[in-house]
C-alpha cells in the first residue's frame, strides 16, 4: 500500500464514504432526530394549514405564546446581565469562597425541572419560608407570573456564565490594561473593549438561555399551575391540549415551538462558529 | 489555573475602587445564593424536618421504590446506548468524509433547542396508537408509547448530544502519529481504534455518560406525555414527584427529590473532578 493512501486511510478522508459506522450513525440519527421532525410537521399540517392557523389564533393560544415570549425575554435579560457579572467575578476576581460559587453554577442542570418547581413552592407557597413576601409585595408569586419567572431564570441560569467564562479567560487582560493606562474608566473599558470581544460568547449563551426558557415545562407547570388564559405558557398549552385530545391544537403549537427552536439553533450554530474562528 | 502577571495587574487596576469590587462580588454571590443555595436548603429542610424515619418511610413506599427503579433502569440503558452511538457519531464526524456531514453535525444540537415536551409530542405522533409508525406496529404487538421503550426512546433523543459533544473535541485535538504507527505496523482500523484511540477517549466518554445519566434521571417533559404514567409500570421518579406535589404531599415529594438530587449532584461533582484532572494534565504537558 503506498504511503499516501495509508495516511488518507488514517484520516478517513477516502476510507469508505459510506462505510458501516457512517451508515449506522446516519440511520440512528435519522430515526432518532429526523423522523420526529417530519412527524410533527405532518401531524400539524395534515388537517390543512387553515385548521392549524385557526388553532394558533384562538385567544388561549395567543395568550400562551405571549406569556412564553415575555418569560423567555425577561429571563434571558436577567440571566445575561447577572450571568455576565458572575462570569467576570469568577474569572477576574480572586477571593475566598470563589471555588464554592463556581461549583454552584452547574447545579440547575442537575436538578429535575419538577424539583425546581417544588423548591419555589416550598419557599413562597403556603407555609413556606418566605410566605409573607408575596403579601408584602402585594402580588402572588406561586401560581402567578413572578413564580414562573423565577422558575425560568433558575432552569436557564448556567448558560451565560458557562459560555462567557472561557471567552473571558481566553481574551486575557492586555486590551483592558491598555485602556486603563490610556485613562479610560471602567465602564468605558467594559463597553468599548471587553463587550465587543466577548459578544459571540455572550450571544451563544443568551441564545441557549432563550431556547431553554421557551421550552421550559416541568418547573412552570408546578409553579404556575397552568391555568388557561392565565398562567399557561405555550408548552403548558400543548400539554393541556394533549390531555383534552385536541390534537390539532397540540400539534400546531408544537410545530411553532419547534420552528422557533430551529431559528434559535441557527443562531447558536452561527455564534459557535464565530467563536471557533477566534 | 495559575494567574499570569498581567492577570494580576489588571485585577489590581480593576479592583482599585473597592465599592466596585464588593459590588460585583456581592451581586454574583447574591444571584447564586438566592437562586440556587436557598432553594436547595428549602427542599432539604422540607424532606428531613420530620426526621430520618419519616424520610425513609417516604422513599420506601412501594410506588416510590418502583418509580426510582424504573428511572435508574431507563437512565442506565439510555446511557449505555448513548455512550456507544455517541462515540461512533463523534468518530464519524471527525474522521470520515461523507455527504451531509455538516447537516448531521448541526442536527445533533437539536435536542438542546427543541423543548422536551415537544420531543414527547413528536414521539406520540410517530409511535402513538394512531401514529405514523404506531398504527403499523400495534397489530404486531410492539408497544412503544405508553410503555418502557417509549421512555428510553425519549431519553435517547433528549440526551443525544452529551456524549458526542464531549468526545468530539478530544478526537479533534488528538495527534495522529500513534495511530499512523499502528497502521504502518499493519494494524487494522478496528485494532487501531480499540488499542490507541479508545483508551484516550475513555475519560471523555465517561464525562458524557455521567452527564447523560444525570440528565436522564431528572427528565420530565418528554416522558410525561410518552410513558402513560402507570404506577409500578411506566411511572418514573420525576413524574411521581409531580403527582405527589399535585396531591399536596410536599413532604414525600421533597424526600424523593433529595434522593435524586444527591445522586445527580454527586455525578456533577465527578464530572467536575474529571475535567479539572484533564486541565491539570494539560498544564503539566
Amino acid at each position: 500500500m503506498p504511503e499516501s493512501e495509508k495516511q488518507a486511510r488514517t484520516r478517513g478522508a477516502e476510507a469508505g464514504r459510506f462505510s458501516l459506522p457512517v451508515v449506522l450513525v446516519l440511520l440512528y440519527t435519522a430515526v432518532l432526530l429526523l423522523a420526529p421532525i417530519v412527524a410533527i410537521t405532518w401531524g400539524a399540517l395534515s388537517a390543512g394549514l387553515g385548521v392549524a392557523y385557526q388553532q394558533l389564533t384562538s385567544p388561549d393560544a395567543l395568550h400562551a405564546l405571549k406569556l412564553t415570549l415575555i418569560l423567555g425575554v425577561s429571563a434571558s435579560l436577567l440571566n445575561a446581565v447577572l450571568g455576565l457579572c458572575t462570569a467576570w467575578v469568577l474569572v477576574r476576581d480572586k477571593f475566598r469562597g470563589q471555588f464554592f460559587l463556581n461549583g454552584l453554577i452547574d447545579l440547575p442542570f442537575a436538578i429535575s425541572p419538577v424539583i425546581a418547581g417544588l423548591m419555589l413552592i416550598l419557599l413562597f407557597g403556603r407555609g413556606g419560608w418566605f410566605e409573607a413576601l408575596p403579601r408584602g409585595l402585594g402580588t402572588p408569586i406561586v401560581f402567578a407570573l413572578p413564580g414562573m419567572f423565577l422558575a425560568t431564570v433558575f432552569v436557564s441560569l448556567p448558560f451565560v456564565v458557562r459560555e462567557v467564562m472561557p471567552v473571558l479567560r481566553h481574551l486575557g487582560t492586555e486590551g483592558e490594561e491598555a485602556a486603563y493606562t490610556l485613562g479610560a474608566s471602567r465602564w468605558q473599558t467594559f463597553w468599548h473593549i471587553t463587550l465587543p470581544a466577548i459578544k459571540w460568547g455572550l450571544l451563544y449563551g443568551v441564545s441557549l438561555t432563550f431556547a431553554r426558557a421557551l421550552g421550559e415545562f416541568g418547573a412552570v407547570l408546578v409553579v404556575g399551575g397552568g391555568v388557561s388564559g392565565m398562567t399557561e405558557t405555550a408548552t403548558l398549552f400543548i400539554f393541556r391540549s394533549m390531555d383534552d385530545r385536541n390534537y390539532a391544537a397540540a400539534y400546531s403549537m408544537a410545530l411553532v415551538l419547534a420552528l422557533i427552536s430551529f431559528a434559535l439553533l441557527m443562531l447558536i450554530e452561527l455564534s459557535k462558529s464565530k467563536l471557533k474562528q477566534r | 489555573m495559575t494567574p499570569s502577571d498581567s492577570d494580576q495587574v489588571a485585577a489590581t487596576v480593576y479592583l482599585r475602587r473597592p465599592w466596585g469590587k464588593w459590588g460585583l462580588r456581592t451581586t454574583a454571590a447574591t444571584y447564586l445564593g438566592a437562586m440556587i443555595v436557598v432553594p436547595i436548603m428549602a427542599i432539604l429542610h422540607s424532606g428531613l424536618e420530620e426526621g430520618l424515619g419519616r424520610f425513609w418511610q417516604s422513599i420506601s413506599e412501594p410506588i416510590a421504590v418502583e418509580a426510582l427503579y424504573l428511572t435508574l433502569l431507563t437512565a442506565a440503558i439510555t446511557t449505555l446506548i448513548n455512550a456507544f452511538m455517541g462515540t461512533m457519531a463523534a468518530y464519524v464526524l471527525v474522521r470520515h468524509n461523507f455527504p451531509g456531514q455538516r447537516l448531521l453535525n448541526a442536527l445533533i444540537d437539536m435536542p438542546f433547542a427543541v423543548p422536551t415536551l415537544v420531543t414527547g409530542v413528536m414521539l406520540v405522533v410517530l409511535y402513538g396508537p394512531q401514529g405514523l409508525f404506531g398504527q403499523w406496529l400495534a397489530p404486531h404487538g410492539i408497544e412503544i408509547v405508553f410503555a418502557k421503550p417509549g421512555i428510553v426512546l425519549a431519553l435517547l433523543l433528549v440526551t443525544y448530544p452529551f456524549t458526542v459533544r464531549s468526545v468530539q473535541p478530544v478526537l479533534l485535538a488528538m495527534e495522529l502519529d500513534q495511530e499512523q504507527a499502528a497502521y504502518t505496523l499493519g494494524a487494522s482500523r478496528w485494532t487501531a481504534f480499540w488499542r490507541i484511540v479508545f483508551p484516550s477517549l475513555l475519560p471523555a466518554i465517561l464525562t458524557g455518560s455521567l452527564l447523560t445519566f444525570a440528565r436522564a434521571i431528572g427528565e420530565f417533559g418528554s416522558i410525561v406525555v410518552v410513558s402513560g404514567n402507570i404506577p409500578g409500570r411506566t411511572l418514573t421518579a420525576p413524574v411521581h414527584i409531580f403527582g405527589l406535589i399535585e396531591s399536596d404531599n410536599q413532604k414525600a415529594a421533597s424526600a424523593i427529590s433529595i434522593l435524586l438530587l444527591g445522586l445527580s449532584f454527586s455525578l456533577v461533582l465527578i464530572v467536575d473532578w474529571l475535567q479539572r484532572r484533564k486541565e491539570a494534565g494539560r498544564a503539566r504537558v
